[in-house]
């Protein structure tokens, strides 16, 4: 196994991370500590493969239509996901974690519910996964000349468009947290939602929204997961990425732009174990490497409170709710 | 002077939300009634739509799913309420305790361990005393971690915590792995001794044991001093202070009574009854846990009844799968979801109240 | 309005501002603001100088009366509405959000412009020559001390093109080399066009810094008069206004010993400003010590270190047991140790269900708070509690449903008659009450100065910390002034007169400006 091909994994996994610890961050940029996320990737994986199916049942696939279509129907079904996190903890007030845990149950459920029904109508009651070759085939595509290009190609050209997304996605919102009104806005409202009430800043707003952006953004995380990395639809596709996605959020420190490497990072541990034959890292030694992301976050979260070094704590206000006091 | 010319707000609020005074039990009662009956309302729906069965005989078979194996289901029961038990005091203490999961999950892992290695070479009943001590140190240690940190240097405990249960899970895997043999399965082969059991039943000492914990946790919290100091620090810390309570104290020793429990259930689930270990052997209990004990306003009476509720709804739709061709053992996730958001949703109501309009202030003038 | 009164820049006419319906806040005041004058509002704690400042900026709506803002009436339901007339308000508790630079925080809610960080630090430096202020733009508030923090919320406001600026308490958080330096940024804003209000209850600085000064008390708009027309005491008089007798009786002391010996006292907050200044003095008991002081100079840090709640950097703590004359020192002891030791301290603090009660726990709960550690059983005796709870409603007629509602529903005078019951029903030698009759009626307040009196007759220490000075100077023996963290004098109640402890409280002892 070579080195290249090492770190083609890495960010093949690290990808479907990216996209999650992206939409956490701009989540929890508002406050809002969205344990749901997990759920959320679901919706977002569920939503574009049923839409890819249903585009590809018809015949005739246009290459460009599918993805567009498997998009769209990608972020309703990760939008709907969010709306309901939103309603219920910013509108209701309802506490933040035991919302977030109960999406994350409802969307495992419903995602895996909604796509073994569609199995089962289509392969019958015995499938166990579905045939979306073709459309997972389209999201897969790399650059044809890749491959000419050697380690090369294979470390930068060789993914599919949605891992390059992935990383424009996350500089886009590194940039417009940094250098915006509307990043300044939102950091405001995470921080400090009565001084950002106080400035005329419309805490409701910019909470539903950066919930619903960024819960669009880890649904994408989903579809990428369960059309291009493990390419078909079974149970559990997202497995545990949504919980490794919030962790990565910590080992960044909030940070869009670092989650590029440190996605990566836990993407190269967690495959690490599957693609690299050496003799002290025989089968048996696996879940020990696959133990350090978690080892490394922990290690983080603490290192953070030890120092208190104010650019890295989490947004002050993330996991309260805030409403105005009555007057 | 005219002083109609002194203009309200020009964008008065269409509706205003004010904080109510409480209710009484039976309007509370009410409220969520009528949450739950809505959410089974659109539950109902799903299953005529998405399902597309008769709703009345997916529910009869549920019912019939759930009571006709009644010990199992009651064992579930009992191990879903012994964890929202666990994780109870840390909750009421506003410690927010994600990690029940990966607690149970080292204590069943410890137990596990246990059983391999000493099994066969000491008296079983003494490996089984081992397994009990071992598995609730264990699980304690797992929730004193999280709890030392957040004491001394405010850690957040959420997602420490949460971090814990995958380093139980990996844990488990490298048992799997390195005892699990080419199949990497630890199953009864392999845990033979130090089986607790009474009557050969294993169904019977974790109920007993889980309605024991209820009845204990009730008064630990309601009637002991160390329970009125968690209701003290979790609703002011600064009353805390001011009486003099050592409020790091009480965060650990809290978190490690909570973790104890989780490590007391997992002890039970795998040398009581599965006589084996996954990584989902406490199959997201740990988490459910926590809406259990939320929802049921820590009190553990009212924590029986929702465990019961889920639990009938995750036995229940399983055996439903069998009958309706498009209903399957997932359909209880999304059923539990619907029935959670309206419970969680519903507390609003209950604390605040919404008028249309403007405020009765202005019929004064 | 007519057009003629172009010289002022704001005008109140019969404003009044009613919380429920027993307390007005501002009664039927009328008050003006000429174009470029600095305008002292003057009045004691409570007197209505910030609710009336909160209906300018928009923070409340007056239930009567019209502003007028350049002779326009004007309608302000927002801070946003507030500076669209130009009218900014600086409060006493800055908005500013930590991680955030000076820079990011003045731009924050301006959707105005184009956002551009770098042309907004070149605007802010401009500000900052032109009126003397020395900010970092791209300096982070966490880094930065309160009066930096208080320059940055200036400039927002200035920023925000106000020209009416209200200043509410600037110099309360100030040492009096930044004073100074505020009041140099003042004038040069004043020679610029701005008109400012500045709310204190300094004389000194009334009359270093305004023009004209309107005093308020008890609501009420007393009068503006220019202040090169009148001396610190005529402002002190219509401050205070006339002594009001209020009929406590009080007994002479009996039996007086020494009980509690403070020394030394030193305290630094959290980011090292002194807020105890080399405090002494000593609690005797069958005594009512008052401690009188404007809001603010320490009083809570100095019951909480006493208490057991702070640690003093320096200083002793020494507490004379009744029973055999020893000394015990409390320096540096928690809560927990100074019952360990026998001291019977009770202690009335200020943030009543903050602190001395826990808001959702009934009325039985929240007498344990104080006992609940008693007996060796692990278990909760809630008799004695319970005992307790039902003769505290019963001897103080507390209003409730029953023992077991959560005190958060019951009103502030039976909240204050719980915590007070309970704090004295342990027999206390020492008995400290932070401000125990703020915010209560009249009847409520009178039950309290009898209980306080009562303990006093009983040969308790009492140490009463009170805002309303004929209250201080009819229940207590002595009273301790307190001004900026250090004592500016210790007088006999009995003789004492309100002019004479309000000018104690306002003037700083060393270094004054």
């Amino acid at each position: 196994m070579s080195f290249a091909n090492i770190i083609f994994y890495a960010i093949q996994f690290g990808t479907t991370l990216l996209f999650g610890a992206t939409g956490e961050i701009i989540t929890e940029k508002s406050g809002n500590l969205n344990l749901g996320i997990p759920g959320i990737m679901y919706g977002g994986a569920i939503g574009g493969v049923v839409g890819g199916f249903i585009y590809q049942s018809g015949g005739n696939v246009n290459p460009i239509l599918s993805v567009i279509i498997c998009i769209l129907s990608s972020l309703v079904g990760s939008l709907l996901m969010s709306l309901i996190y939103c309603f219920l903890t910013v509108t209701l007030r309802a506490n933040q974690n035991v919302t977030g845990l109960t999406l994350t149950i409802f969307g495992n459920g419903l995602a895996n519910y909604l796509g073994a029904t569609l199995v089962k109508r289509v392969g019958g009651q015995t499938a166990t996964s579905l045939n979306i070759t073709e459309t997972s085939n389209i999201f897969s595509a790399s650059l044809p000349f890749a491959k000419d290009l050697g380690w090369f190609g294979k470390i930068f050209l060789s993914y599919s468009f949605m891992a390059y997304l992935a990383i424009a996605i996350a500089l886009v919102a590194a940039i417009v947290l940094k250098k915006t009104r509307v990043g300044l806005q939102l950091r405001a409202v995470g921080e400090n939602p009565a001084t950002a009430d106080a400035a005329g800043i419309n805490v409701t707003k910019y909470k539903y929204f950066a919930t619903c952006i960024g819960g669009m953004i880890a649904g994408l995380g989903g579809l990428y997961h369960a059309l291009v990395y493990i390419q078909t639809w079974t149970a559990d596709v997202i497995g545990d990425c949504g919980w490794l996605a919030i962790a990565i959020v910590i080992f960044t420190v909030w940070k869009p732009d670092l989650c590029i490497p440190g996605a990566y990072l836990f993407g190269g541990l967690f495959i690490l174990y599957d693609h690299l034959n050496l003799p002290f890292m025989t089968g048996t030694w696996r879940p020990i490497i696959k133990m350090l992301p978690y080892v490394v976050t922990i290690i983080v979260l603490i290192v953070v409170s030890f120092r208190k070094k104010r650019e890295t704590q989490p947004p002050a206000s993330l996991g309260l709710p805030y409403f105005r006091e009555e007057r | 002077m005219d002083k109609e010319a002194v203009k309200k707000p020009a964008k008065a609020p269409l509706l205003v939300v004010s904080k109510r005074d409480a209710l009484p039990l039976g309007k509370r009662i009410l409220i969520r009634a009528a949450a739950l009956v809505s959410a089974i309302i659109i539950c109902a729906l799903m299953i005529l739509i998405v399902g597309k069965a008769n709703p009345f005989l997916v529910f009869a078979a549920m019912f019939r799913g759930f009571f006709i194996n009644i010990l199992p289901s009651i064992y579930s029961v009992a191990i879903l309420l012994g964890i929202s038990l666990a994780v109870t005091p840390a909750f009421k203490m506003k410690f927010w305790n994600i990690g029940a999961e990966g607690q149970a999950l080292v204590g069943a892992l410890v137990t596990a361990v246990i059983m391999i290695v000493l099994g066969g070479k000491l008296p079983d009943p003494v490996v089984t005393v081992i397994m009990l001590l071992g598995a609730v140190i264990a699980g304690m240690l797992w929730g004193i971690i999280p709890a030392f940190f957040k004491a001394y240097w405010k850690t957040n405990e959420t997602l420490f915590t949460l971090m814990m249960n995958y380093i139980a899970i990996e844990g488990v895997n490298l048992l799997l792995e390195v005892c699990g043999g080419p199949s990497h399965v630890v199953g009864r082969s392999l845990l033979e001794h130090g089986r607790m059991a009474l009557f050969n039943e294993p169904y019977i000492i974790p109920i007993a044991v889980a309605a024991i914990l209820a009845v204990v946790m009730f008064f630990y919290l309601k009637q002991s001093k160390q329970g009125y100091e968690i209701s003290v620090v979790g609703e002011s810390e600064n009353t805390a202070k001011y009486i003099g309570i050592n409020v790091k104290k009480v965060v650990i020793r809290t978190m490690a009574i909570s973790g104890a429990i989780c490590g007391l259930i997992g002890f039970m689930i795998v040398g009581g009854v599965d006589y084996g270990i996954t990584t989902t052997t406490i199959g997201g209990r740990g988490f459910t846990a926590i809406m259990v004990s939320w929802l049921s306003k820590f009190n553990p009476f009212i924590m029986i009844l929702t465990s019961f509720m889920i639990v009938f709804l995750e036995k229940g739709a399983n055996s439903a799968a069998s009958k309706f061709s498009l209903i399957d053992t997932n359909f209880s996730n999304v059923l539990i979801g619907i029935i959670l958001f309206f419970l969680i949703g519903c507390e609003f109501f209950l604390e605040y109240k919404i008028h249309f309009g403007r405020s009765s202030k202005e019929v004064q003038k | 309005m007519s057009n003629t009164e172009t010289t002022y820049a704001l005008k109140l006419e019969h404003v009044t501002k009613r919380f429920g319906s027993k307390v007005i806040a501002n009664n039927d005041v009328d008050l003006d603001l000429r174009t470029g004058e600095v305008l002292a509002i003057l009045g004691e704690n409570g007197s209505g100088k910030t609710t009336l400042m909160n209906m300018i900026s928009g923070i409340y709506h007056p239930d009567e009366g019209e502003i007028y803002i350049k002779g326009e009436p004007a309608v302000i339901n927002s801070p946003r509405d507030a500076f669209s007339y130009g009218v900014g308000m600086v409060h006493q508790h800055f908005k500013l959000i930590d991680v955030f630079t000076a820079a990011e925080n003045i731009v924050l809610g301006i959707n105005t412009e184009k956002y551009n960080l770098k042309e907004a630090t070149r605007r802010i430096t401009e500000i900052s020559d032109k009126y003397g202020f020395d900010v970092d733009p791209g300096k982070k508030i966490y880094n930065m001390s309160v009066s930096e923090k208080q320059k940055v919320e200036i400039i927002k406001v200035l920023y925000r093109g106000a020209d009416i600026l209200i200043l509410d308490e600037p110099t309360a958080v100030l040492t009096p080399q930044e004073t100074e330096k505020l009041f140099n940024v003042i004038r040069r804003m004043r020679q610029d066009g701005k008109s400012i209000m500045i709310i204190t209850h300094k004389l000194h600085e009334v009359m270093a810094i305004s023009d004209r000064v309107a005093v308020l008390r008890k609501g009420m708009h007393i009068a503006t008069v220019n202040t090169a027309d009148v001396t610190e005491s005529v402002l002190t008089d219509m401050m205070v206004g006339q002594k009001v007798s209020l009929d406590i009786a009080r007994a002479e002391p009996k039996n007086t010993a020494d009980r509690l010996i403070v020394k030394g006292l030193n305290l630094k907050n959290a980011e090292g400003v002194s807020v105890l200044d080399n405090i002494e003095f000593t609690a005797r008991s069958g005594e009512i010590l008052g401690i009188a002081g404007v809001a603010g100079s320490g009083q809570r840090e100095l019951l909480e270190t006493i208490a057991g709640l702070r640690v003093p950097n320096t200083g002793d703590i020494t507490y004379i047991d009744p029973s055999n004359k020893s000394e015990v020192d409390l320096r540096k002891k928690t809560p927990m140790q100074i019952r360990d030791l026998g001291v019977r301290l009770s202690f009335v603090p200020e943030d009543r269900l903050g602190m001395g009660l826990v808001g959702n726990m009934d009325i039985i709960d929240n007498m344990m708070l104080r006992s609940y550690k008693g007996g060796k059983s692990m278990f909760l005796d809630r008799q004695p509690s319970k005992n307790l709870a039902d003769k505290i409603i019963k001897s103080l007629e507390v209003v409730t449903p029953s023992a077991t509602t959560p005190v958060r529903r019951l009103s502030g005078g039976n909240v204050q008659k719980v915590l007070v019951g309970r704090e004295i029903s342990s027999a206390p030698s020492v008995l400290m009450a932070a401000y125990p009759v703020r915010g209560l009626d009249i009847n409520s307040s009178y039950t309290i100065y009898n209980l306080l009196n009562e303990q006093k007759e009983n040969g308790v220490a009492v140490i009463f910390v009170g805002e309303d000075l004929d209250v201080l100077l009819e229940l207590c023996d002595r009273i301790m002034v307190i001004c900026g963290g250090a004592v500016t004098g210790i007088v006999d109640a009995r003789t004492a007169t309100k002019e004479g402890v309000g000018l104690l409280m306002t003037t700083r002892k060393q270094g004054a400006v």
